[in-house]
């Protein structure tokens, strides 16, 4: 089965995005909470890859690279009982809701 | 000691990456399975990350290798250069000996 990060050698006739864009805030700062979950277990490189390559491949392929970091970073939060979903999705919404009366 | 696993392979070897993909993760892409290349380098031995990525030990360590393949044989209809080389980081469990270590040196 084809896994979607594994993707050097797939035939395809569009040509590959290499345009660059300016880092966005969220993208620091997901950055950051990298380096500060304890390493080991939880969060290692190897961890990390794994949650990536875990997502399903109609998303993947969809998804820009600090998202799926993002995803892989909220999967292993959950799996390890460090969040909840329910818990990560409230706060999502709070924020929401601030930027949203900040506008 | 779960300790090392112990080199098999030196500079010149001849060797063959295996085609039997797992399931779960791995650092070997599926462009160079299969594919026969040279060692060129030992870099040491590390945890084995296919353990590492589900919170295991990783142990016993592996055997790290440089390993050069020519670019035409990878890539269908390859437009570069003939002696184009790619070289790839690649760890010993994947890699099965090839007999003609004296050829390619």
């Amino acid at each position: 089965m084809d896994k979607p990060h594994d993707r050097g050698g797939w035939e395809t006739d569009e040509s590959i995005d290499q345009s660059e864009h300016p880092a966005m805030d969220w993208e620091r700062r997901l950055a950051a909470l990298g380096r500060v979950l304890p390493p080991g277990r939880f969060m290692s490189t190897d961890v990390s890859r794994r949650g990536i390559e875990s997502i399903p491949a109609d998303q993947y392929g969809s998804m820009a690279y600090w998202e799926r970091r993002l995803v892989g970073m909220e999967t292993r939060l959950v799996d390890e009982g460090i969040l909840t979903k329910e818990e990560i999705d409230q706060k999502a919404a709070e924020l929401e809701e601030r930027w949203e009366a900040s506008q | 000691m779960s300790g090392a696993t112990l080199p098999k392979y030196e500079p010149g070897d001849r060797v063959r990456v295996s085609s039997e993909e797992p399931e779960g993760h791995c650092r070997t892409p599926r462009y160079v399975q299969g594919r026969q290349g040279t060692v060129r380098k030992l870099h040491g031995s590390f945890r084995n990350p296919e353990s590492l990525a589900y919170g295991g030990t990783g142990l016993p360590r592996q055997p790290l290798y440089l390993v050069e393949f020519g670019q035409p044989e990878l890539w269908k209809d390859y437009k570069g250069a003939a002696g184009d080389r790619l070289w790839i980081d690649l760890y010993q469990h994947w890699l099965e000996p090839l007999n003609d270590r004296r050829i390619s040196q």
